[in-house]
């Protein structure tokens, strides 16, 4: 805010009148207009809460029935036999999100380094549109694109369906893709352009100057890319259950069917009901605490690389 | 390995890397152009699915569709501008404002399903409102909120700070500033933000498939429920029925957003050809 804003803000009239900037009625509709424009902003923080108290007081009884133990270490989730261990779902979470994030975030990055450095302004005109849109196509269009085109040939690969965690790991990296780059060629654009001339001028190539100064320069912002890449193929839903096959089990290969945190919630909600249901938003609640604590953790990150700066 | 060969081999990798990202949107924009333009006929949006395959057309999950995301749109606009509005003119930097950003970065990263459970269990259980158009366009707003916010912020933080000073020169009030003199000259920009949200609830499936339903019903009221385009996709899908609709469905939800998104792509260049005039 400048000077000149403030002192705007300063209630001239409350000086004895002497020095009448501005009349009472004015001072009390600008005033009465900051407060409820104040009430909005903190709709957001309104929001958030809701979402948290809401999920949470539907969920956490799961720490007395099933329990917490059986809920956090259980090793099945089975509805038909009463038995809700998040680890199967855990486990699919992570193996499809570590597939997504070790085949597209070369590719995220590599598109970023190709936008920034080395990219005439032509291709360029190609490219980040298309990253953009990547990120416009809905989850749901993935999921098919994948359930069609893609399953058959897992399929032919692996000898099964083709449900399973390198069908969902091959969409979802191709949605974290727009994430991870767009955020990366931020990074790599806030890099002072001084560094790089130096780089050049030393003699060192393009691709000596990108993996020695440019991408350990933006190595902040690039991890902060990736966390945030993960935060969305954890919580990716739809695509994920249209391909990963929707059997609550252990990783047996990659061609066997799997499931995850969020593709067990959309399965089992149209029949779920009593401790099952509270299961489910058992699972919500730490989706929530997931997304929560990745923002959380880039926002320290990137407070420590201003602080560094 | 000499540096020159080391450079010329990672320099085409990067550029490998940038054909593929284009490759993969050309190839899921083609085949689904490919495979659903021959269901676009004016039945096929117009009219209502009918028999046990969900023959016939998918008029229905349309205006679904396009109702309930204009009315999250008209519930979020004036809250998510107003906000910007203060975090952009009014707020001081402290505790508060770190918390309401915290708080927009968390909604903005909140999963999609757990929004779409929480929109169960407030809107249609506690509230009462049942699987309906406004349950739905209530749960797409906390979707849209962080996006239209950002958007909007910094539409106002790029406009100039001489143009205020000579509003403020003029006598002109802060209010006065920010609506005849702040927002006409961000409009362009917030809009933008706006179409890219809208495209955004356009393409969700999650929120919706738990607090619109999926009844296959052309809603009139806002309490009416609905199947939106997405939902009819998935159900389509993974049931196995009809394909040829879901390709078409496929094909015409990939339109809209690719409307979204090119509207507001022109939106930006018409911005800043107007500037540089």
């Amino acid at each position: 805010m400048t000077e000149s804003n403030r002192m705007l803000e300063q209630p001239a009239v409350r000086n004895g009148g002497t020095l009448k900037m501005m009349s009472r009625a004015t001072y009390l509709r600008e005033a009465l207009l900051k407060n409820l424009f104040l009430v909005c902003a903190v709709v957001a923080v309104a929001a958030v809460s809701l979402i948290f108290i809401f999920t949470a007081s539907r969920g956490w009884s799961v720490v007395r029935d099933p329990g917490l133990g059986a809920f956090l270490g259980g090793t099945e989730w089975s509805s038909t036999r009463g038995e809700y261990g998040i680890l199967p779902l855990v486990n699919g979470t992570l193996v499809i999100t570590i597939g997504a994030l070790l085949l597209g975030a070369p590719l995220a990055i590599g598109t970023a380094v190709f936008l920034s450095e080395i990219s005439s302004s032509k291709m360029r005109r190609i490219v980040r549109p298309a990253v953009e849109m990547l990120a416009g196509v809905p989850s749901v269009v993935y999921g098919f694109f994948g359930l069609v085109i893609l399953r058959p040939i897992v399929a032919e690969m692996t000898g099964g369906m083709g449900f399973g965690p390198l069908t969902a790991s091959v969409i979802l990296a191709v949605m974290i893709v727009p994430t991870i780059a767009t955020l990366t060629e931020d990074a790599l654009g806030s890099v002072p352009p001084g560094i790089r001339e130096a780089s050049y001028a030393m003699g060192a190539t393009t691709w000596q100057t990108i993996y020695k100064v440019l991408l350990p320069a933006a190595k902040i912002g690039i991890i902060d890319a990736i966390i945030l890449g993960m935060g969305r193929a954890v919580g990716e839903t739809m695509a994920v259950v249209m391909v990963a096959g929707n059997a609550p089990q252990f990783f047996k290969g990659f061609g066997a069917p799997i499931a995850t945190v969020t593709s067990q919630i959309v399965i089992d909600m149209s029949y779920a009901s009593g401790t099952h249901k509270t299961a489910l938003f058992g699972l919500a609640i730490i989706l929530f605490l997931i997304s929560m604590g990745l923002v959380a953790l880039v926002r320290a990150l990137s407070r420590l690389n201003d602080r560094k700066a | 390995m000499s540096k020159r060969l080391a450079n010329r081999i990672a320099v085409g990798a990067l550029w490998l890397c940038g054909i593929t990202t284009v490759a993969v949107l050309g190839a899921v924009i083609v085949y689904v152009f490919v495979r659903g333009i021959g269901q676009i006929t004016p039945e096929f949006i117009f009219t209502k699915p009918h028999g046990v395959n969900a023959e016939g057309g998918i008029g229905p999950t349309i205006v679904a569709t396009i109702y309930v995301t204009g009315l999250a749109m008209l519930i979020v606009t004036p809250i998510a501008v107003l906000a910007a509005v203060y975090l952009a003119e009014y707020a001081v930097q402290g505790r508060l404002v770190n918390a309401i950003r915290f708080a927009a970065d968390t909604l903005a990263s909140v999963p999609s399903i757990v929004l779409g459970l929480f929109g169960f269990a407030f809107f249609y259980e506690a509230m009462g409102l049942g699987f309906s158009v406004l349950s739905g366009a209530l749960a797409l707003s906390f979707l849209m909120l962080p996006i239209v916010m950002r958007a909007t912020e910094e539409a106002i933080r790029a406009v100039p700070r001489f143009i205020r000073w000579g509003s403020y020169g003029l006598g002109a009030s802060k209010w006065q500033t920010v609506s005849r003199i702040v927002l006409p000259a961000a409009a362009p920009r917030i809009l933008t933000g706006l179409i890219l949200a809208m495209g955004r609830a356009v393409g969700e499936t999650a929120v919706v498939i738990f607090t619109m339903g999926e009844a296959i019903y052309t809603p009139i009221s806002p309490l009416d429920p609905g199947r939106s385009m997405t939902v009819h996709l998935y159900v389509l899908a993974m049931e196995g029925i009809n394909m040829d609709a879901a390709y078409g469905t496929a094909l015409l939800l990939m339109v809209m957003i690719l409307m979204f998104n090119l509207s507001a792509r022109w939106l930006t260049a018409r911005n800043r050809k107007v500037k540089e005039s």
